[in-house]
């Protein structure tokens, strides 16, 4: 056999997410520090195939990607009767810790991009001890919103080709044509309403703006990457909500966008392999320190 | 430049000094020969019949789009046609919009909306519903790059 068969091997956990079985589709490579990925609204843990596939990293980390309930691979649960789908800021928490509790991961770091930059904010406000260190993407407590979300589920307009349309202008031009048609795959294949249902957490039920200044980084520390061309969570928002968060470390990654990780893989690894070194150097003189 | 005066809705700003309005209506007029030779984006457009109106704030442009093909784009001023739907963005805005690598912020017809660049007005639906359609018609740099890819 000559083909290249990537590494990454995928499965399906069982998890109690409030009291009822969730089945969640999840991708993992590599050994070592537990590294937990989210994927942004509307889109699934594809997002982080690159990621998946980056030897360097996974010598030395455990990376798992994995698709919230109702995208990718990971169905609505049993009790869905067709109810118009919200994700919430607690519904959201509780999906992260109760995966991270199901496959016994000891400390992960937990990266998320857009909504699930959002919500490591959230994660590092309530519960900051149970990571290891926190990376949001795109992340900011609060963004101003630029369209109306009906659009995005509604009978008269098509709801991948909109969604998809939307988010594409949140794309940096430089970012390599194939890289963005993948990206945007993903939005085209997404279930009816979901991405609306994800903005509720992001629009409505998540706003952090008063609460991230509780943000302890000696607890754990916080990084804060966003891309120069994401005109949805701009520079700005993250720098003001950096701002506000003492010890915060933030990057502007230049030439990219809202999906760094899926839009330009090459040019998110300069930015992100630096930050994932330093948290392993972190960890490994914690570790000595302990046997002192 | 006339085109950014007296419009209260429209920040201020400094056109580029190649944002003449002879330069836009020239690149204008050029969008459905351009769309004519690019048969994947009429593909996408197959389904659409509309009369709206494009271009610069002060005097854009009527567009007839039957099945997907821009069958006519004038100057809309004093014809008194109806229209659907209305996307009208500054000089300047255009100008930075139609580069191989617009700035930050201005790279998108939505981020000009966002930044108070552009007006989009109307009935929005067949705006909404072919969406990418009329971000690539309007992006001629897309235009070149997507049919040479």
């Amino acid at each position: 056999m000559s083909a290249y068969i990537e590494p990454m091997v995928g499965r399906y956990v069982h998890v109690d997410i409030d009291g009822e079985l969730h089945r969640i589709y999840f991708e993992e490579s590599g050994a070592g520090l537990p590294l937990v990925c989210l994927h942004t609204a509307g889109s699934d843990g594809r997002q982080w195939r690159h990621l998946l596939a980056d030897e360097e990293l996974t010598g030395k980390f455990r990376i798992i990607a994995f698709d919230m309930p109702w995208h990718g691979k990971s169905n609505p649960p049993a009790s869905w009767g067709g109810e118009e789908y919200r994700l919430t800021t607690a519904r959201y928490t509780q999906t992260v810790r109760a995966f991270c509790g199901a496959l016994g991961l000891e400390k992960p770091i937990v990266m998320g991009c857009s909504i699930g930059g959002r919500i490591v904010l959230n994660l590092a406000i309530d519960h900051a001890a149970e990571f290891r260190a926190l990376i949001g993407l795109e992340a900011a407590d609060f963004q101003a919103p630029w369209y109306d979300t009906s659009w995005l589920h509604r009978p008269d307009v098509h709801g991948g080709e909109v969604c998809a349309a939307l988010v594409s202008g949140l794309i940096a031009p430089q970012s390599p044509e194939g890289s963005r048609r993948e990206t945007l795959w993903a939005y085209m294949q997404s279930g009816p309403g979901v991405f609306k249902g994800d903005l509720y957490f992001y629009r409505v039920d998540g706003d952090l703006r008063g609460r991230v200044e509780g943000i302890d980084t000696r607890a754990c520390p916080l990084y804060l990457l966003t891309g120069e061309y994401d005109f949805s969570c701009t520079p700005d928002d993250t720098l003001r909500t950096a701002a506000a968060i003492p010890g915060a470390r933030v990057t502007i990654m230049e030439q990219l966008g809202h999906f760094p990780m899926s839009e330009n893989p090459e040019r998110f690894r300069r930015y992100i392999a630096p930050v994932l070194a330093e948290i392993l150097r972190q960890s490994i003189s914690t570790k000595q320190g302990e046997h002192v | 430049m006339s085109a950014l005066q007296g419009n209260a809705c429209l920040k201020p700003m400094t056109p580029a000094p190649d944002a003449t309005d002879a330069a836009l209506i020239a690149a204008f007029a050029g969008i459905p020969k351009l769309l004519d030779q690019a048969p994947a984006l009429i593909f996408r457009g197959r389904f659409l019949d509309c009369e709206c109106r494009l271009g610069p704030t002060d005097h854009p442009f009527q567009a007839s789009i039957r099945g997907g093909r821009m069958i006519e784009l004038t100057p809309a001023s004093g014809l008194m046609r109806s229209w659907r739907f209305s996307y009208r963005a500054s000089l300047v805005a255009w100008a930075e919009y139609w580069k191989p690598a617009p700035r930050p912020g201005w790279h998108d017809l939505l981020a000009l909306t966002k930044r108070e660049q552009a007006i989009l007005e109307g009935d929005l639906q067949p705006f909404m519903a072919h969406l990418q359609y009329f971000k690539d018609v309007l992006a001629p740099r897309l235009h070149h790059a997507r049919m040479a890819s």
